[in-house]
Formats: structure tokens, sequence, C-alpha cells
């Protein structure tokens, strides 16, 4: 009984979020239908979602786990800007990079950002510091290392090969951040609805104790999911690098707010145990139209944007008051 | 006597305070500029507008909640209040503007208040998504930009000295504002406050728990949504204070700096689960932050260095209280339960 109702109260969220989309889709049809409706536009949408993207998969594996991730961007700079000066130095006096530079680099970016993942979970698993906290220190520490390696410059000079590989696009359709994307959502959601490991960090969210009493290794669940979500984020990392042709500390600042807005709009609950990645990449497509659709109008400041995802997100948050939580208004 | 040392050696704040200690120390080795009158002095103004901030960011956290939307609702009241008295051509003096903002930051205050309270949501989400209206409000309805010229009282008022402190090597001197005594009353006023009122204790009882504190007969919706109108003034008013220091309105250079305030609240040993926590203990950590910020260029490591310290001072901080409160509970669960009756 009660499981066919949470599967109901999911199913109502993802509904929410699929008729905000097409009610925004259908008033841009009728207001600039050419200046949207294009396939240039989609695809660059296309290319521009995936490095927040990927980060708001990094914040919804912690949230699962009852946790947050707040070093995202931080992390995301950080091998940026490493991979940067790798590509610098691989880059010879023609502008060229041997062929295998690109695999080795996101390697490594993978690399990278498994081990800052890796601190964040022995942070919150091992020295017991709560999650927001932790990530919250760990992201400051890893934007910190990025000033003092940068001095706040932007790194740039590297080859231009890397950007125009990962800018192109397969078949001459489809951008490959996409790819990059789609790849790692599928891995995500096999991982999180296929696998025992899934199954687990969904119990440990709903309750740490009654896990730890069950016999999960509640350690090393949280340092995997941490992991987890400090490699997504790196990959984010390498997708602004190509965005941007070059890596800085101060990219993407916006984005750790930005990641938890999506998260949490995508229907995942800040406690813990409950969330789809079908609902979380719903939120990230809604936002990027909104985005995108707004600046087709030359006289609406773009900064309104901020003001109507805030008023979303709260919007979303009361309607879920008064569509879930009736049991608990009618006590208080 | 060992009773005593005990609870001083389980609590957060000598630990902070010797860490604070050490540091300035250091830096007087590094520089011998640190404990001059003037560096002294520019650290107290520098201290004014965070620690007015982690007051209003402490007692939510005490509440057992977050907020992360007061540098937007500061931004929007100040910009908000600002523009408004330069439209009218203001010429007065500095009360009502300071007022105008106490009101703003009272009704923004609310609107999160309502949520919270009301609504039931949770703080970190509902102000996030605050902010996010806050900025948008100001960036897109008002149309916000850098104000170069303030209203002259707002000017005249940030430009008075209570007194000057002049380095007697250096001849540099510091100017210490005026605005540090609404500092301190602020802070006198919340230490009542929250030691000897009903108000104060019930922020506590409801970040213990909040169905004991509702048991116990607190207001808890009341409460909260008046805790959250005051955090809104006392930001306001901190905003305000930052413009007529600066002499400009800056829309968005405030933004952002909710992460290090309440990062200088938690150092202090303010537990994010709320519940515990003292003003002296924030007050510390928010002096600890304010000093590595500014004072790190006195031993001669570079500015593009600060975050690194600030985000290791975060991680051990907050390593050091989560192994305290650990440590605390096992020994307490060995030796039973009659020493925490005698506590």
């Amino acid at each position: 009984m009660n499981k066919k109702r949470n599967k109901l109260v999911v199913d109502r969220h993802m509904f929410r979020l699929i008729v905000m989309i097409v009610a925004w889709m259908i008033f841009i049809a009728f207001t600039r239908f050419r200046k949207f409706y294009n396939l240039v536009n989609f695809q660059t949408m296309a290319a521009q979602f995936p490095e927040f993207g990927l980060m708001s998969l990094g914040v919804m594996l912690t949230m699962i786990t009852g946790g947050i991730d707040l070093s995202v961007v931080g992390n995301a700079n950080l091998t940026s800007i490493l991979m940067a000066y790798l590509l610098i130095n691989m880059t010879d006096v023609a502008g060229a990079i041997p062929p295998y530079a690109i695999p080795l680099v996101f390697f490594l970016a993978i690399l990278i950002g498994a081990t800052l993942g890796i601190f964040n979970g022995l942070l919150v698993s091992k020295a017991h510091i709560p999650p927001i906290l932790a990530t919250l220190g760990s992201g400051e520490l890893y934007t910190g290392i990025c000033m003092a390696l940068t001095k706040g410059n932007a790194v740039s000079k590297f080859s231009r090969t890397y950007a125009t590989t990962i800018n192109n696009r397969l078949f001459g359709l489809i951008p490959v951040q996409l790819i990059i994307f789609t790849i790692m959502a599928l891995l995500v959601w096999f991982l999180l609805s296929r696998t025992v490991f899934g199954t687990k960090i969904y119990m440990l969210g709903t309750s740490a104790t009654a896990a730890k009493f069950s016999g999960l290794k509640t350690d090393t669940l949280l340092i995997k999911t941490y992991l987890l979500s400090g490699i997504v984020a790196a990959l984010g990392g390498m997708i602004m690098l190509a965005n941007y042709n070059s890596a800085r500390a101060d990219y993407g600042t916006v984005y750790t707010l930005q990641c938890v807005l999506i998260v949490v709009l995508g229907g995942v609950n800040p406690v813990g145990g409950k969330g789809k990645i079908s609902g979380v990449i719903l939120a990230i497509v809604l936002l990027r139209m909104l985005e995108t659709g707004l600046n087709r109008f030359p006289k609406i400041s773009s900064y309104y944007i901020s003001l109507i995802w805030g008023g979303v997100l709260i919007l979303v948050m009361v309607l879920n008051f008064f569509t879930e939580n009736k049991r608990v208004r009618r006590k208080g | 006597m060992k009773n005593r040392l005990k609870k001083l050696t389980s609590r957060n704040e000598p630990y902070i305070f010797l860490v604070l200690l050490a540091v300035c120390i250091l830096i007087e080795i590094r520089s011998g500029q640190f404990f001059s009158p003037n560096n002294l002095v520019d650290i107290a103004s520098a201290m004014i507008v965070p620690g007015l901030m982690a007051i209003g960011a402490f007692m939510v956290i005490v509440s057992g909640g977050i907020d992360v939307s007061f540098p937007a609702l500061a931004s929007l009241s100040f910009y908000a209040t600002t523009k408004l008295l330069l439209d009218h051509n203001y010429q007065g003096g500095v009360v009502l503007p300071f007022l105008i903002a106490i009101g703003f930051g009272a009704l923004l205050g609310a609107f999160n208040g309502l949520f919270i309270s009301y609504f039931k949501l949770p703080t970190l989400i509902v102000t996030l998504g605050s902010s996010s209206v806050f900025k948008g409000l100001m960036q897109g309805a008002l149309n916000s930009r850098q104000l170069a010229v303030i209203p002259t009282g707002m000017r005249e008022w940030g430009k008075k000295a209570l007194f000057v402190a002049k380095n007697p090597v250096s001849g540099l001197t510091s100017r210490m504002p005026v605005a540090f005594l609404v500092f301190l009353f602020a802070l006198v006023f919340a230490f009542f406050l929250l030691r000897f009122t009903m108000f104060g204790r019930g922020i506590y009882a409801i970040g213990g728990s909040e169905v004991s504190a509702e048991r116990a007969g607190f207001r808890v919706v009341l409460t909260k949504f008046l805790l959250y109108i005051m955090v809104g003034m006392i930001a306001s008013v901190a905003g305000l204070i930052r413009v007529c220091m600066m002499q400009q309105a800056h829309p968005t250079n405030m933004l952002g700096m909710e992460m290090n305030i309440i990062a200088g609240v938690v150092l202090g040993g303010t537990a994010i689960t709320g519940g515990r926590g003292t003003l002296l203990g924030c007050m510390l950590g928010t002096l600890l932050i304010v000093i590595v910020e500014n004072s790190l260029i006195l031993i001669g490591i570079p500015t593009s260095w600060k975050s690194v310290f600030t985000g290791a001072l975060i991680i051990i901080g907050t390593g050091v209280s989560a192994y305290q409160v650990m440590h605390q509970g096992k020994t307490r669960s060995s030796k039973g339960k009659k020493q925490e009756v005698a506590q």
C-alpha cells in the first residue's frame, strides 16, 4: 500500500515537470517559434547542459544517501585546470596534440575526480563531518588550490584540437557533450535501479541507523557514492574546459546552487532515500529550455531567470506540501 | 576544579581561542605588524559586517536550520533602500535609511519565514530558492547596477569615526567606524535575547528537537517565523552598513559570502544539527575567518591562497568538533547515566 503511494507521488512529480516543460514549449511555439524550434538551437542546448547536468548527477547521488555535495564545482574546476596544464605541456609548436592526448586527459580527469571524491567520502564517513560542511569545506579547499595555482587567471593557450573534438557532432548531428552525459546518466541509472549498490544507497538514505544495523558497510557505501559524484563532477569540468576553451578557478560558481535546485526540483528528497534520475534529467532539460527560451526575448533581462527559477522551486515545494503532507498539516 | 576543567575542554571555544591566538602570534612574529593599533582597528572594522551576518546565521543554525539567502536578502534590501532614497533626492540623516532597510529586511525575512515555519519546508531548499528570487528581483526587476553616489547622510555617517588609530612605525592610520557601535549593540541584544528570553530559549529548544519543543509548550511556528524576520532585519542592517562604509552600493559584491559566514559560525562550535552553540564561539570563529582573510598578506602569503586556508579551517574545525561529539558519546555511555544526571 505504502509502496504504491510512493510510486504515485514520484509519478506526480514527473508529471508536473512534464507539464511545465510542455507548457513552456507551447508558449515559446506561439511567441518565438522560428528562433527556438530549429536544429541548431537544440544542438546548442544539448551541448550546454551537460556541464552542469553531470554535476547535478553527482549532487543527486549524494542527496539520495541523505548527504549533499557542494564541492562539485570546485572539483570540476580543479580537474579542468590540472588537465589544461597537462594539455599545454602536450601541445607542440604547431599547436597540435598527439592522438592519445584526449583519452589520456579524460582518464586522468576521472582519476583526479575519483580521488577528490574519495576525500569527501572519507570526511563524511570516517571523520563524521556532516556532509554539507565537509563538502563546503572541501569545495572551498579545491577552489583555493585552483586560485593558488592560477592566481585567478584563466588557463588557456592549449591546442584547439581538444575543444574542437569535444564540440564536435557525431554524424554531424549529436553533440559529443550530450553523448558523454548520456553515457554517465545511463551508468548512474543502471547503478541506482539495477544493482545492489543502488538499493543499498536508497536504504542508507532512508535510515542510516537501520542500514547500519542490517549489516551494510555504510562507510564504504558513502565513500563509493562520493567517489562517483567526484567522477561525474570531473567530467563536467572537462566539458567546461572544452566549452570555454580555457579553465579558471571561478568558472561555474553559480552551478553549485543551481545543481541543488535541479536535484530538488527533480524530486529528490533532501532528507535522502528518495529520487529518480528521470526526474533530475527532466529538471535539467526544463532549466535549459527556460533559460534559452528567455534569451529569445531580448527585452527581458536574462536576470529574471534566477527569479523564475527560485520561484519555481519554492512553488514546487509548496505544491508538494499540499499534496503529500496532508497528514502533517492536520496535525500541525 | 577538575570538573570545571573537564567542562572547559569539552567545549569548542577554548580550542578556537587557542587557534586564534596561535594565528595572531604567528602573524605578529612574521610581520611585527599584527598588534599595531591600526591593524587591530582594521580587523575590528572588517569584522562589523561579517559579525552582524554571523549573528543572524548563528541563530538560524541553532534553531536547526541553515540560511544561505542572507547575502542576497541584504543586497536586495540595501539596493532598494539606496535607490529609493536617491530617487527622492533624500538629504537627511542616517536613521531613515536604516528604518527603511530594516523594513525591507523584515518583509523579505517574512517571505523566508512563511515557507519555513508555516509550510515546514527544508530551510536549505527554501533559502536557496529565495536567494535566487531575491537576486532575480534585484538584477531583473530593479535592473541593478553599481551606484557610485549614495545619499549624503549615509556617506557622512560611513565616514564618521569613533577614533583614529595610528601606527607609530609606519604612520598609517585607520578609522574605527561608528558602525562598530551598531555591531556591539546587536551582539549584546542577541546575547540577552538568546539567554534570558523565552523566545531565545525557544530557538535552542527547537534546534534540539522540534517535537519536544512543541510538547514543552513553545510556539514553534511563531518562533521560527519571528526568527527569520529578525535575521532578515539584521542582514539588511549589515548590508546598509557595508554600503555606508564602502561609500557606494555595489549590488553583487556581497553575494557568495554566505559560505564563509556559515563556516565561521560552525568553526565556533555551533552544531550544524542545531540546539547547541554559543554566541562567543560564533564570534571567535568569525573573527578567525576575518583574520585569515585579511591578514594572510601580512605574513607574505599571497591572497590567492585565501580559500585554501578557509577550506582547510572548515574541514579541520568541523572535524575536531565531530570527533569531540563522538568521543563524548563514548565516554558518556561507558560511564553510565549517573554522570549525565550529575551534569
